[in-house]
């Protein structure tokens, strides 16, 4: 029977009752008195020297506030980077300055040059243009190949080269992965680039800077997803101003993606000048901006191998990749790469050797850091795709030879030669239920119907696994992390027994006003509607790190139910003294505390009334009040697993890839909110499929976005995707946190993309073009035909 | 947008002498103007808007049975009004961009663009229908004139076009997946005295006609009369979502997938 | 400054705006009505649909000038008189065909233009109707449901607990 609340039900999700009736507070709904509004005027070449800025025209025009330059900007600090990589001899990486406004150079299209701030955004835009820059243009860095040769155009002056860092990972496997190689039976060799994406959440990035002369307190209001952490990094690195007289509020955001994980100069901008100009400064991307200025994903170029024994056993995985920063270092950039790529390589399956290199870039294009998956997408994709290149040229079936690799159920916990110890897993039984929900044993006769209709039809399968919640504190510290990765909660139970759960994680689509309560609900037995989750605020959640890396439940809830483990801790020890009994004989059942073997009991609202009305009360043992704080750092990452499975048919004529079926059969562990994960899986099976047909951010050779719009960027529609077929009943529960759970939000973001590429493969084989061994992504039409055409 | 003195005339009149000031310019639905103008690539200072002149709203026949589309008809009315008088008119309208475009774009702002990718250039062209302005009518082999370009002369409102009903038709549009409109689009349309297929998105050019498919098809109309003839490559438009060669290639798959779903 | 007056969701509101206003822009900061979205700037993304005397329209790329006199219904209209969900609405909360809910009201509004338009739609027909509306979060499987329940054809409901 479903379950009408708590943990395990597909709880109805309270906050889209304010979405669907116009009702959500986004940070462009929010417009202070004697606000101004910040124009950004952008570099419109990829690089180039600025020789001179002048500002006099524009200062002159109709509603002109102030104009800010790189100038304005003096001794404040550069937007910081939050992860430092080591490279393989031990350096650390190079990291150039962010500068908020370009100090002498501009280093890609879009870096600002000067803003604006206007009695009304066309006031400001109008001005902006008047702004006369006089700039030396200098060779575009584009090819990341071509940046790393000798004498190439340096990105950034002051550095040696182009290269961030050169990593290896496992170092000390590098000559035994060479010598296995040397030795194999069979090795597979495939080049590949992993597609620049542009995250385009659909709400544009939006800061408002709100400084109060009274106070000198300063307050911004952004599209973020890590409220804390902008406020820790802006705060501490940037403006100088102590976390106490900065309030940062993330209201309701419109998606992220990872995305709105990173500081951004236009936050440090807004806050900056509103105390300058002594009123709030708004600034609102439109999405033509958001192109060029928010942080793009993925952009590897990667060769790998790999090496087989006589009896298809993998013997060894090597990996070179070159990985593109863009301009500048985004906040978790390069962890991206490194300790989000290398440690995944292994996948699901027991290869013995494993090296990884990866040389970081810098280009004159958009910094590029995480997008959903971030890293573990580009790991999966290599991987399980130069399997099924690999099952290809053995002629062998690519499930089986995926399950002969498979770690067996009963090898868990299972230490990987790429550092991370998996807690559990059960790769056969996803593989299984995919392949059966998928009705592979039915795929020939629909093969001969696409056939008669003169389209190619496929099948491809991919098996991923992933590692969420980015933890332990102290070793990814080790790894280079300039934060801590816990998560925190309050739980502040009220006087009539209603609860606020306040919460370091953030939601922007996730659906934790709803999840969360059913935990907390469960916990205590209690109505889930007696429970409020408060989030996105500094002001009044404890410091937390935020949402991404499909962390919420499993480091978030983990928090949430440590601290709901101490309310109840303490409410027994209330109801001990309300009902005359022994602490240990107290039970707390469907909202009631009882004594165990008798009929006393007493409400769950008797007793936090009593913690506020404490007459009847032991003060001597307790203090009162009912409100008690919890940070989780947890012992290990999560890793979450599943199998996918795609059919598509190839109209042979156009190339037009259509995806007429998809399956994702998930290992999630423990799921609290069935509906809400579906949900989630659905979402990332989209951006996945979007990556594999559709998305190419992609400049030309002097560094013009080409795709810098709607027009030609393609973002996935309705009609470009099927139904999908999700599942999740096959759960091993994470063994180190308390729900067992394991996250969800990008497992359909990294599993997807090699489904889709194996599946269009396997069509073109079938249709007898078996020359196609790989085509990059996006397979556009026309990158199908010119595959199937020999062009 | 850089701004400007907005004008709504009610009539063809009123808003010809409207569009006689200093940097005029006439906006139709709106749907491409208003983007491109957000963009600072257009900066009109007067607008002088259509969309109040009823007389050129509507879809009605003449009794030379040409079907007469108002300028400023949006897309899903001429596909709506012309769903069983020329139905590959109405598939053509009713496939430009989304729903809530089509509701606001219009017949006149489409043509006096002349996007080389647009739908209803292909339509026109390969009906060869009549344009009508307020000073004249011009027959579509003479309006196009290259990629944003047409005979309009400046001011001139397009107020009406004429299409002649072909005896058989059909609009084949490969989608541009991004933008949604024609990377290649081919227009069939066979008549009594010959065939036309007219084809957008392909040409550097903008609409063309394709000439050696027009001849073996009014010879013989199957999709077999073209199997031999091919479209060279050389001025076709090359860009992120297709090269040249893919174009040329589309073209002809196209048209005769045109020719058979006539 | 040109003066406009439109009817929006039963009341006539009126403002002062120049010739560059669009209606979106009139809506949001002048009218305060924030639940029409902007998500773009090249009309392609559909948040922003209205509707315009009872067609959907996409109030960004519409001058407010322009449609001075119309009727517009926007996302804050469609609730019931009582203010209970309507019936689409409702159809995507019980569906989950939301998750950050920015692109939301003009889904929201293209549904009823569809529904209106095409009662009973078939699910081709309503990917094919969302061509102008894009969502990010949901890979559109729970929106497709949600407006085939809104029609009342029979839909599954969202995943129970086994």
């Amino acid at each position: 029977m479903p379950k009408d609340g708590g943990i395990g039900a597909s709880s109805k999700r309270r906050e889209d009752v304010r979405f669907l009736t116009g009702r959500g507070r986004y940070t462009d709904d929010i417009n202070l008195n004697n606000q101004t509004y910040a124009w950004f005027l952008r570099s419109e070449v990829a690089h180039g020297t600025i020789n001179a800025i002048d500002t006099s025209a524009a200062e002159a025009m109709d509603g002109v506030v102030k104009v800010f330059t790189a100038r304005d900007f003096e001794g404040v600090g550069g937007v910081p980077c939050g992860w430092q990589v080591t490279d393989r001899f031990g350096n650390p990486m190079k990291e150039p300055k962010h500068p908020v406004l370009a100090e002498g150079k501009v280093r890609h299209v879009g870096d600002p040059i000067a803003v604006v701030v206007a009695e009304s955004e066309a006031q400001a835009r109008d001005a902006a243009e008047a702004i006369a820059v006089d700039i030396t243009e200098l060779p575009a860095v584009m090819d990341m190949k071509a940046a790393l040769a000798d004498g190439a155009t340096k990105v950034h002056d002051d550095l040696d080269d182009n290269l961030c860092y050169d990593w290896g990972f496992v170092e000390e496997n590098r000559e035994a992965v060479d010598a296995a190689i040397a030795e194999a039976a069979h090795v597979t060799t495939l080049e590949l680039t992993n597609n620049r994406l542009v995250a385009n959440p659909m709400e544009p990035r939006v800061a408002v800077g709100d400084f109060n002369p009274g106070t000198e307190d300063y307050t911004l209001y952004t599209t973020s997803q890590n409220p804390h952490v902008i406020r820790l990094l802006m705060g501490a690195f940037v403006l100088g101003i102590p976390e106490h007289k900065l309030r940062v509020i993330a209201p309701d955001v419109g998606g992220g993606f990872g995305s709105k994980i990173y500081h951004y100069a236009e936050e440090a901008f807004v806050t900056f000048a509103s105390a300058q100009v002594r009123r709030p400064v708004k600034w609102t991307s439109t999405r033509s901006e958001a192109f060029i200025s928010d942080a793009h994903g993925r952009d590897h170029v990667t060769k790998i191998e790999l090496a087989m024994d006589a009896d298809h056993n993998f013997t060894a995985l090597r990996c070179d990749t070159y990985a593109n920063m863009g301009a500048y270092l985004s906040t978790f950039a390069p962890s991206i790469p490194t300790w989000l790529h290398g440690t995944l390589l292994a996948g699901n399956y027991r290869t013995p050797l494993i090296y990884t290199n990866v040389k970081a870039v810098f280009t004159t294009t958009t910094p590029v850091d995480a997008y959903r998956g971030a890293g573990r997408p580009e790991a999966t994709f290599q991987l399980e795709r130069v399997i099924d290149k690999a099952a290809r040229e053995l002629g062998v079936d690519p499930a089986e030879l995926r399950r002969k690799n498979f770690i067996k159920p009963e090898e868990f916990p299972y230490q990987t030669p790429v550092a991370v110890v998996y807690d559990t897993g059960n790769y056969h039984a996803t593989l299984d239920k995919g392949l059966e929900m998928a009705g592979v044993d039915t795929f020939e006769a629909r093969c001969a119907e696409s056939a008669a209709n003169g389209k190619l039809r496929g099948l491809g399968i991919a098996h991923f696994i992933e590692a969420c919640g980015i933890a332990p504190s102290n070793l990814v510290g080790q790894l280079g992390a300039r934060a801590g990765l816990y998560e925190s909660a309050t739980v502040r139970v009220n006087a009539t027994g209603s609860i606020s759960v306040m919460t370091g994680s953030h939601s922007h689509g996730q659906g934790h006003e709803t999840a969360f309560p059913q935990v907390v609900a469960e916990m205590l037995g209690i109505d889930e509607g007696m429970v409020e989750v408060v989030h996105g605020d500094t002001a009044n959640t404890p410091m937390g790190m935020g949402t991404y890396g499909s962390r919420s439940i499993a480091v978030g809830g983990s928090a949430m139910v440590r601290a709901t483990e101490k309310i109840i801790n303490k409410a027994k020890k209330i109801a001990a003294h309300l009902l005359e009994a022994s602490e240990a004989d107290i039970e707390l059942a469907d909202g009631q505390f009882s004594v165990a073997g008798t009929d006393k009991s007493v409400a769950w609202g008797d007793v936090t009334l009593a913690a506020y009305v404490p007459h009847n009360y032991p003060l001597e043992d307790i203090e009162p009040g009912l409100e008690e704080t919890a940070f989780y750092d947890p012992s290990n990452f999560t890793y979450p697993s599943g199998a996918y499975i795609c059919e598509v048919e190839v109209d042979p004529d156009t190339g037009k890839v259509e995806v007429l079926g998809f399956t994702a059969a998930d290992d999630f562990g423990n799921v609290i909110n069935p509906m809400i994960v579906e949900g989630q899986v659905h979402g990332g099976v989209a951006q996945g499929i979007g990556q594999a047909l559709l998305e190419n951010c992609a400049y030309d050779e002097n560094g013009q976005l080409l795709s810098g719009s709607y027009m030609d960027y393609t973002m996935p529609r309705a009609d470009d995707l099927p139904m999908f077929e999700v599942d999740h009943s096959c759960i091993t529960p994470c063994t180190h946190n308390p729900l067992g759970v394991k996250g969800c939000g990008e497992a359909g973001a990294i599993g997807s993309p090699p489904a889709v590429v194996n599946a269009v493969i396997d069509a073109l084989h079938r249709g007898g073009h078996t020359h196609v061994t790989h085509i990059d992504m996006p397979l556009t039409p026309s990158r199908v035909w010119a595959a199937i055409n020999g062009q | 947008m850089h701004n400007f003195e907005f004008v709504k005339p009610g009539t063809v009149a009123e808003a010809a002498a409207a569009l006689t000031g200093e940097e005029a310019q006439a906006l139709g639905g709106g749907q491409t103007l208003l983007p491109t103008m957000k963009q600072r690539l257009a900066a009109p200072e007067t607008l002088v808007s259509l969309n109040g002149i009823a007389e050129m709203k509507g879809v009605c026949s003449n009794d030379a049975g040409e079907i007469c589309v108002g300028g400023g008809t949006p897309h899903a009315v001429v596909s709506r009004e012309t769903a069983s008088s020329y139905p590959a008119l109405s598939k053509l309208a009713g496939m430009i961009g989304d729903p809530a475009v089509r509701n606001r774009g219009t017949i006149g702002g489409s043509l006096a663009n002349n996007d080389p990718a647009a739908c209803y250039p292909a339509g026109v062209l390969g009906s060869g229908a009549t344009i009508v302005t307020n000073t004249r009518e011009i027959a579509a082999d003479d309006y196009f004139q290259g990629m944003f370009t047409t005979a309009l002369e400046e001011g001139e409102i397009l107020t009406e076009v004429r299409f002649p009903v072909p005896e058989k038709a059909d609009w084949q549009k490969f989608l541009q997946p991004a933008s949604r409109f024609s990377l290649v689009g081919v227009f069939v349309a066979k008549f009594a005295d010959g065939v036309r297929v007219a084809v957008t998105g392909a040409s550097e050019d903008g609409v063309f006609r394709w000439s050696e498919a027009e001849a073996a098809l009014s010879a013989d109309f199957s999709a077999g009369a073209i199997a031999g003839l091919s479209v060279p490559a050389d001025g076709m438009i090359s860009d992120l979502h297709g090269t040249g060669a893919y174009r040329a290639s589309l073209v002809k798959t196209l048209t005769s997938r045109a020719v058979s779903g006539a | 400054m040109t003066s406009v007056t439109i009817t929006v969701n039963g009341q006539s509101r009126s403002g002062d705006v120049e010739g560059r206003t669009l209606l979106s822009t009139f809506l949001r900061d002048q009218l305060t009505l924030t639940g029409t979205h902007v998500g773009c700037d090249t009309s392609q993304c559909g948040a922003c649909v209205v509707h315009v005397d009872g067609e959907a329209v996409k109030a960004c790329s519409v001058l407010a000038a322009d449609v001075d006199g119309a009727e517009i219904t926007t996302i804050e209209g469609m609730a019931n008189a009582d203010g209970s969900l309507g019936v689409i609405q409702q159809a995507f909360q019980d569906h989950h065909g939301l998750q950050c809910g920015f692109c939301t009201p003009g889904m929201v509004m293209s549904a009823a233009a569809l529904l209106k338009e095409n009662p009973k739609p078939t699910e081709a027909e309503v990917r094919h109707y969302l061509e102008g509306n894009i969502c990010r979060c949901t890979g559109y499987h729970n929106i497709v449901k949600a407006i085939m329940a809104a029609s009342g054809q029979d839909v599954a409901p969202p995943m129970a607990a086994e």
